[in-house]
């Protein structure tokens, strides 16, 4: 990728473990990630890959392991703690809010940076107003960066699954985070459809210089926008490293192909 | 003029923004509450006051507040009427226990103390959902209809916790006509009405919904569940209280507490399933059909009864009126979740294209 | 001594009819997912019914045979509450299958009303006679280890008996018959066992069937002590802390949690009562319940929910 200064390692994780009851969903994984870089986490179905984005953003609490974002060691890593420190992420089965219209969806994003308190909100005072008006030019500019004016006002519920899909993306892009979680962007999209999200994570990327980490099962699209690549199989990493070194590693063809090939 | 928005184009985003965007809807609800304040008292008796308009606005001032719980936040409550207990005895320990102290601010520190119980309640909502917070409402229903009939400083020493309260005035003015009663009750529904919008359309409103269609994604964006459920649950119960503390102070002037025992509760949820979930317009709708309808069915009933020669008894009429109840829900929870408003929305999309549909 | 431990029968006995009622509710949310609000509905609509039918029964026939009068009554009731549950199906839970727990337990507040309403209107709402031989005598038990003796009443006796025989002959219908396999398969994954032909729709009626047959024999029995009324209906409220107690997927945590319940109940009436002014015993249920939530939110034998993205 040209022009854009691949900088430190901002996102570490060391040594990440994560079971359910005896169900071992993760095992001792460690990787890191650099400022700036699309780092793409691929395997087969099942190995694990949501759980480690899960694990990254604090949905999931690993058993062991740790997660050091910005020379800062989250023990006790949450939702909350994970949105503050500028993660945001989309949903592989889009967890949009599906009762709102797509305009709010995009303000929910917006949240954490909304001060007016609830007094203020109610009598629609001088500074709630200000700061839903300023928040919304925020959205607006995010809204024709994905192109999707022509949908602002409609209920999301309502909305074709690519497009649903571009709204989690621009909610996620709403909270103007440093590092971006995709949990399989372009899971289920036409070629078309693929093409044009491709364009949006390779802008978002390029112009914000946001940080991108995304998992993906498709390996054909991974390969040509991500910097590095890791390998997940049944839990355990099995591959790290640029594009051609992964595309080369035969642990990685074997788990794709099957093991006796 | 047609009711179009064709060629109104919006040049600001302020202006697209305003609680109703269409010039034509805000000139009707001007219409509305003009007429409200000075067409129905010229025009209305006594007994419309007495028995529909006044019950009217109490309640949906308390479905409004069930709404934004149920509706917005999606958290379920079945013990509402609880909150209308505690907003009415809280009001009316204010008003005794501390001299000198004017109606309105008893009744609307009769709301904040139903507020405080309301995030005591509601603490149980950040550990469990669904069903099982529907049970923890339910404890605050029997602790408190327990807590007014037996614990006697809450009612003064008053026997089976009757209690009543007399010569009501705000400020100059004394509340004791009917027609005073209704502009009290609709002056406050008004205000509180217009609070409840602003802060659905704002960044708390979009909180508690967010909360309420996927609140795992809520938590992921920075949303902190403990915020805005809590919040929810305290702005629902200050809506529920001072409807309760007008519903015992105006309405009924002497109460006790099966005045707001679970069916008060069931009834309140009725009106905002029925009316709307999710829909501020809906709670009036919600509750003004709920108040209607036993009058309507008391009305209808003996007449329909009599053209096949059978006597129908008040038993009989309220019965059938529960009957009718039960029988709503279900249809409206099966053909129509978003109840009479989605209705009324749906007609007014119509009515936007008319005569010329696509 | 003897006094406490009269309490703790009674309240032994009272919990056991606790858990009838949340056995009906464990039952019908295990094969549905709903929390049957109506219950309660039903167990008044079922007391009702078998009242009245005992009573017109021998004006129709003109016969005067009690026991005749009741069985026929007991069959004819048993006809009602499975058309009941037919019509539960075909008219409610039908049109929501998948719709989320809150709207199916609101759902079931209409059924709740509904069947109040229609009940009351055929079977009429004054206090009904049930009469099915019930002792109505006290005995003292155990003269011979205490001074005085428990005074026991036999009526609790026999239905705590008939109770447990009620839970234990389903215990059995859903471990070995291949109906109670269906139901178990269908309350573990709806969609998973309609992929290998379970009908859904047939085993949701009968679990409907099944919460009807105990909510007629709690009928009969509190309505055999307390006469059939309306206040049946709020049996519902107080056998709802049981099961969340319990979890609301455990057959033996309804149980327990019903004896549970129905001791706490029954010492913090006798002992805590008078302090704070009696009464409290349907709150302090609640209360219970709700500490409860707040440490194990899924209950005593509940399974444990995993929120997955």
């Amino acid at each position: 990728m040209s022009g854009r200064n691949i900088g430190e390692v901002i996102l570490d994780l060391n040594n990440i473990s994560l079971s359910f009851g005896g169900v071992k969903a993760l095992t001792d994984i460690s990787f890191n990630v650099r400022e700036h870089e699309i780092r793409a986490i691929i395997g087969p179905n099942g190995a694990g890959k949501s759980s480690m984005l899960n694990v990254i953003n604090g949905v999931y609490r690993p058993q062991h392991g740790e997660i050091i974002l910005r020379g800062e060691h989250f023990a006790n890593m949450n939702s909350y703690k994970a949105a503050k420190a500028g993660l945001a992420r989309t949903f592989q089965n889009i967890a949009l809010f599906k009762g709102m219209s797509v305009l709010d969806n995009i303000m929910t994003g917006r949240n954490l940076k909304m001060k007016a308190n609830i007094l203020q909100q109610a009598f629609w005072l001088g500074p709630a107003q200000r700061e839903e008006l300023e928040h919304r030019l925020k959205v607006e500019e995010i809204i024709d960066f994905l192109e999707i004016q022509h949908i602002r006002k409609i209920p999301v519920g309502r909305l074709p699954y690519g497009l649903q899909k571009r709204v989690d993306l621009a909610r996620a892009l709403a909270m103007e985070p440093q590092i971006l979680l995709l949990d399989e962007p372009m899971a289920g999209m036409n070629v078309e459809e693929k093409q044009d999200m491709c364009r949006f994570i390779l802008d978002v990327n390029d112009q914000f210089g946001t940080t991108v980490v995304l998992i993906e099962h498709d390996m054909g699209v991974v390969m040509d926008i991500s910097d590095r690549v890791v390998v997940l199989d049944y839990g355990k990493k099995i591959g790290d490293g640029t594009p051609d070194e992964v595309r080369a590693n035969p642990d990685v063809i074997s788990a794709y192909l099957g093991a006796s090939h | 003029m047609f009711y179009r928005e064709n060629g109104q184009f919006k040049t600001s985003y302020q202006a697209d923004q305003q609680i109703f965007p269409i010039p034509q809807d805000r000139w009707v609800i001007l219409g509305i509450v003009a007429f409200a304040f000075f067409g129905i008292p010229l025009l209305v008796d006594e007994y419309l006051f007495r028995a529909i308009l006044i019950p009217f606005l109490i309640l949906s001032l308390a479905a409004l507040g069930v709404n934004i719980l149920v509706g917005y936040c999606g958290q379920i409550t079945l013990g509402a009427g609880a909150f209308m207990a505690v907003g009415a005895y809280a009001a009316y320990n204010f008003l005794i226990r501390v001299s000198g102290m004017p109606m309105l601010g008893a009744i609307l520190l009769g709301g904040i103390t139903a507020a405080l119980v309301g995030i005591v309640f509601g603490i149980p909502s950040l550990r469990v959902r669904g069903l099982y917070l529907a049970v923890a409402t339910l404890a605050a229903q029997f602790f408190w209809d327990w807590a007014f009939l037996r614990v006697k400083w809450f009612t003064n020493d008053a026997s089976s916790g009757s209690v009543s309260v007399a010569n009501l005035q705000l400020f100059n003015w004394s509340i004791e006509s009917p027609t005073d009663k209704y502009l009290f009750c609709l002056g406050i529904l008004v205000v509180l009405g217009l609070m409840a919008k602003n802060l659905v359309r704002g960044s708390i409103g979009r909180q508690w919904m967010a909360i309420r269609d996927m609140d795992v994604a809520a938590t992921v964006i920075g949303i902190r569940p403990l915020y805005a459920k809590l919040s929810a649950f305290a702005v629902s119960s200050f809506y529920v209280g001072v409807a309760g503390g007008l519903w015992g102070f105006v309405h009924l002037g002497s109460w006790e507490p099966a005045a707001f025992s679970i069916d008060r509760s069931f009834q309140l949820l009725f009106m905002v399933i029925i009316g709307g979930m999710g829909s501020i317009v809906g709670s009036f709708f919600g509750a003004a059909f709920i108040v209607i309808l036993p009058i309507f069915l008391n009305q209808m009933l003996p007449l329909v009864g009599g053209l096949f020669g059978l006597e129908v008894s008040i038993a009989l009429v309220s019965h059938v009126e529960i009957m009718i109840f039960g029988a709503l829900i279900i249809f409206f929870l099966i053909v129509e979740p978003h109840g009479i408003a989605r209705l009324w929305s749906t007609a007014r999309e119509k009515l936007r294209l008319w005569p010329f549909p696509h | 001594m003897s006094f406490f431990l009269e309490t703790l029968l009674g309240g032994l006995m009272s919990g056991m009819l606790y858990s009838l009622v949340a056995l009906g509710f464990v039952l019908i949310y295990k094969a549905s997912g709903v929390f049957n609000f109506a219950q309660g509905a039903m167990v008044l609509f079922a007391a009702l019914s078998m009242a009245r039918f005992s009573e017109w029964i021998p004006q129709w026939l003109g016969m005067d045979n009690l026991f005749m009068a009741n069985l026929l009554a007991f069959a004819i009731s048993v006809v009602v509450m499975f058309t009941v549950a037919w019509l539960v199906e075909r008219l409610v839970l039908r049109h929501l299958v998948n719709q989320e727990g809150a709207t199916l337990l609101m759902a079931t507040l209409g059924i709740a009303y509904f069947l109040d309403g229609v009940g009351q209107t055929i079977f009429g709402s004054d206090i009904y006679k049930i009469d099915v031989g019930m002792p109505k005598e006290p005995v003292m038990m155990l003269e011979n280890i205490f001074e005085g003796g428990i005074l026991i009443n036999k009526e609790d006796f026999v239905a705590a008996f008939i109770s447990a025989l009620l839970v234990v002959a389903l215990s059995i219908f859903f471990q070995k018959t291949a109906t109670g396999r269906a139901l178990r398969a269908v309350a573990d994954d709806h969609q998973a066992a309609q992929s290998i032909g379970i009908p859904l729709d047939r085993i949701w009626v009968i679990v409907w069937c099944v919460a009807g047959i105990t909510a007629l024999v709690a009928g009969i029995i509190w309505g055999s002590k307390l006469g059939a009324q309306f206040s049946l209906s709020t049996v519902a409220l107080r056998a709802l802390p049981v099961v969340i107690l319990g979890g609301l997927t455990s057959v033996p945590g309804a149980i327990i949690g019903g004896l549970i319940i129905g001791v706490g109940e029954k010492i913090s009436e006798v002992y805590l009562g008078p302090m704070v002014g009696g009464g409290i015993e349907i709150w302090f249920a609640y209360m219970l319940a709700l500490m409860f939530l707040l440490f194990r939110p899924q209950g005593l034998f509940g399974e444990k929910i995993i929120d997955r993205v």
